[in-house]
């Protein structure tokens, strides 16, 4: 087979995180073969840190360590002139521990996207992740929810990955369903509480079917009713289980559901689970994710014929999104030259990183990430972050700032014209290199570089 | 928070300092007849324009060059008399106050032994003091750490350099330990770095571009087919405001390099860089960008001199570049890659007062390659003096170790007081 570079090139930038030294004639042989083969990886996807904690255990975790805290503050007060003469000599202060979860998480999820070859199956967490998106400030287990729920199933099938999703305590905390009772319940009748239809309607306008499409406002409600009883086990009194999810008969709303047309019976979760399994189903469900994932990966505004041609695979295989991706990584409109897209903060500094064989700091990774507009695991709504160049274009000056942050600290170790290659290879238009080449320092130069349309976009 | 990634984070400072204190701990050994020399290495990473620094103004072909771009004792911005033949640049009158006490030092026409025009390669020379660019790793100021007898006449504390910025400069890199010290603010994107990238922009990416002229603050692009139809109409002008933060970052740079190295159990050579010469656009030597910078390089000088202290007497500061530019201007008022340039040496350990150049005329025939002027002085010869005499370095151990091939470049020696 002729290899191709440019290709390889371009299925680095616009399927994978960027290349690394010698990436792009790894794969030159054959581009769209090398991004079908991350499937067949034995851990594609998975991240085996027996350090990470579970999404129960962290949450347990933070528990005891806020009650610890509190407690130790109180007693402080309690006792001042036994505390001064007991207090340790200006002991630095240790990371608090919600944040040094979130930073392992969060180093575990950069690294992954580092180590991988290409790339393809990083790129499909990232994007499954912010479509079944939650939020850091509501839950300390963001991270754990996106290994749980999310890697398990980006090659998987959507139902599965719907029903992990919907069902996991992070998500149940983020759109308030943990706290929806059904009206007609008993606790609902006993404390006068009621329905919260946020996560239902999330599921609906968001997760499956998409906005203004096929459902109502009953639909909604009835929804939220089939899904009450869906929580959490309380931490302070389930020392072992307290944070993982629990389904409360005594909270769950009676009776049949009419959803979308069809009526479920009451079977306690499994009435919420069939409910899912056919969203999951729906013709609408189909085009709004092969919409989505062809805005991510090839145009904000999608090829019709491609997306239609995704929606009919993803009904003829109930959802098989390795299935799905295959036909989007061979698609014609997938392999134009044109690198439409603006890449993600997230994306653009995982590329940086991996062109310059660096693995960053994480403080200064995330904090890159903040000051783009992409702070991790926290978008500014259950939408998730935009997948428009609209929303990113603005960042440019600070995504300059940013690189040059990142030249002037490390540009003197590094050969922008060796960079250039391994970045860019076939990619780079004459204009940027002579722009690279004539730069009056290599940290100039690695700024030009970094800020090159070629390497800003995918 | 966001600020904070531009900044290094406070741990790294105390690090850093860390690092700085144990090292203090070294004992003193004896100095050579009370003599504790410190130098200092300013790299100027880009080019500088000699000419638009130390200009011939009592060359007469001088004026026909660079017209009234070019500077000159008369006219509303009057350069700074040096002697009947040279003028320095009016922004530095700190610089010209340490001349006339005989604290500084000009040598003119002067280059490395490079003569190709790209910067990389030149900044890899000038650092590393061998002849070719290429595989060097290390730089002369470190290497000549390396060949001073410890506890000999001049014991450089431990053999420790000193050197500013997250990135430490070739020129100090090498077998001797490196203290870095990193500002606590970065220096801001330099305008020349926003206009190349706009220049990219606007040749492979009009939305970038648009973006980028909105978001920057640069001055409204004067439109082609407005008032004005002159060429260059079309040329964006950078707003002023980038300067007062080149300005502190350079004072403050060089002032904390300056106390470093004047602590009594400091380190006694230090090195730093400062980019932003390479003006092939607008130079504006008199008035304008280069004329900024030069301020701003000359309000460094006297910040070193200031927090120096008693020290400054027995300090030299080393200002060297790449290479010069060309000797005319280009199409844009600005000069392009060229051969010889200048080297400014201030301090208290100077005998100062002097313009030491070999000058070559300016003349057609004078010009090296018909455009650049042409170099009669080896840098090396500055360096191997001022590691001989300031230093003390053995000229043996120089030859072999510092400076190779240079044998045939005499060191210019007597240039301390």
């Amino acid at each position: 087979m002729a290899r191709n570079p440019q290709e390889a090139a371009l299925a680095l930038h616009r399927f994978g995180f960027g290349p690394r030294a010698g990436s792009i004639e790894e794969i030159a042989a054959d581009p769209r073969g090398a991004l079908i083969a991350e499937f067949d990886r034995p851990v594609a996807g998975q991240i085996a840190n027996p350090d990470l904690p579970t999404s129960g255990a962290a949450n347990r975790a933070v528990f005891e360590y806020n009650a610890e805290r509190n407690a130790n503050q109180k007693r402080t007060r309690r006792d001042t002139a036994q505390a001064t003469m007991e207090a340790a000599p200006n002991q630095p202060e240790a990371m608090p521990l919600p944040r040094q979860l979130f930073r392992n998480e969060a180093r575990a999820r950069i690294d992954a996207a580092l180590n991988a070859e290409i790339g393809l199956v990083e790129r499909l967490v990232w994007f499954w992740s912010n479509h079944f998106c939650v939020n850091q400030e509501k839950t300390v287990m963001a991270g754990a929810y996106e290994r749980e729920a999310i890697r398990p199933h980006v090659l998987g099938r959507f139902v599965d990955m719907l029903l992990a999703a919907e069902g996991h305590p992070a998500m149940l905390l983020y759109l308030d369903n943990a706290q929806s009772i059904g009206p007609n319940s008993i606790a609902g009748v006993n404390r006068d509480r009621g329905l919260n239809e946020n996560l239902a309607r999330e599921i609906l306008e968001l997760h499956t079917l998409g906005v203004r499409t096929i459902y109502t406002q009953d639909d909604v409600t009835n929804f939220a009713k089939v899904l009450t009883g869906w929580t959490i086990l309380p931490t302070a009194t389930n020392p072992d289980h307290g944070g993982e999810f629990v389904y409360i008969k005594r909270a769950h709303e009676p009776g049949l559901q009419t959803v979308i047309g069809k009526d479920y019976e009451d079977a306690g979760t499994e009435q919420g689970r069939a409910v899912l399994a056919d969203l999951a189903r729906h013709p609408a469900t189909a085009k709004h994710i092969a919409t989505k994932l062809a805005r991510h990966f090839i145009a904000d505004d999608p090829p019709s014929a491609l997306v239609e041609r995704l929606t009919r695979r993803f009904l003829d295989t109930d959802g098989d999104l390795k299935e799905v991706t295959k036909v989007l990584v061979a698609a014609p409109e997938a392999w134009t030259l044109e690198q439409a897209k603006i890449k993600r903060p997230g994306e653009w500094i995982v590329a940086t990183l991996r062109a310059t064989s660096e693995t960053g700091d994480i403080g200064r990774i995330l904090q890159a990430q903040n000051l783009l507009g992409e702070p991790l695991w926290r978008p500014p709504a259950p939408k998730g972050f935009s997948d428009e160049n609209a929303a990113w274009l603005d960042g440019l000056a600070q995504r300059l700032d940013i690189a040059n942050t990142f030249a002037r600290r490390e540009g003197l170790a590094l050969e922008p014209a060796a960079v250039m290659e391994v970045a860019l290879g076939p990619l780079a238009a004459a204009e940027t290199r002579r722009a690279v080449a004539g730069a009056e320092s290599r940290p100039q130069a690695m700024t030009v570089l970094l800020m090159a349309p070629e390497f800003q976009r995918r | 928070m966001p600020a904070d990634f531009c900044a290094p984070t406070r741990r790294e400072l105390l690090l850093g300092s860390g690092v700085l204190f144990a090292w203090a701990a070294v004992p003193r050994t004896a100095r050579a007849e009370g003599r504790d020399p410190r130098l200092l290495v300013i790299v100027l990473r880009g080019a500088l324009d000699g000419l638009g620094v130390v200009a011939p103004v009592g060359d007469q072909e001088w004026g026909k060059l660079r017209g009234d771009k070019g500077l000159a004792l008369g006219g509303t911005t009057p350069a700074l008399a040096l002697d009947g033949f040279y003028a320095l640049n009016p922004a530095m009158p700190n610089f010209h106050r340490m001349y006339r006490a005989n604290q500084a030092i000009v040598v003119h026409a002067l280059a490395t032994p490079y003569r190709e025009r790209s910067h990389f390669d030149g900044q890899d020379v000038l650092e590393s003091g061998l002849v070719k660019p290429g595989a060097a790793d290390t730089g002369w100021l470190n290497r000549t750490l390396a060949v001073l007898e410890a506890g000999g006449q001049v014991d450089a504390h431990g053999r420790q350099a000193f050197a500013v910025g997250p990135i430490t400069p070739l020129v100090v890199r090498g077998p001797a330990p490196v203290l870095s010290w990193v500002p606590p603010r970065l220096p801001p994107v330099g305008d020349d770095t926003t206009l190349r990238l706009l220049d990219l922009y606007r040749h492979t990416d009009p939305t970038f571009a648009r973006v980028l002229e909105e978001r920057i603050g640069l001055a409204a692009v004067a439109r082609a087919g407005g008032m004005t139809s002159e060429p260059g109409g079309d040329r964006p002008v950078v707003q002023g405001g980038g300067i007062a933060q080149v300005r502190a970052y350079f004072a403050e740079a060089t002032g904390a390099a300056a106390k470093f190295l004047a602590g009594a159990e400091g380190p006694r050579v230090g090195a730093l860089a400062f980019d932003g010469w390479d003006t092939h656009v607008e130079e504006g030597a008199v008035k304008g960008r280069l004329a900024n910078l030069l301020g701003a390089l000359d309000g460094a000088l006297a910040e070193i001199e200031s927090n120096m202290g008693e020290a400054w007497h027995d300090t030299v500061v080393v200002l060297v570049t790449e290479f010069g530019r060309t000797a005319r201007l280009n199409g844009n008022d600005g000069t392009d890659h060229g051969t010889a340039t200048v080297a400014l040496l201030a301090g208290g350990a100077l005998k100062g007062g002097r313009v030491v150049a070999d000058w070559p005329g300016l003349k057609e025939a004078d010009l090296y390659e018909n455009r650049d002027l042409r170099p009669t002085t080896d840098l090396r010869a500055v360096l191997k003096a001022l590691a001989e005499e300031h230093l003390c370095a053995d000229p043996a151990r120089l030859e072999a170790a510092v400076f190779p091939d240079s044998g045939n470049v005499k060191p210019l020696r007597g240039l301390l007081a």
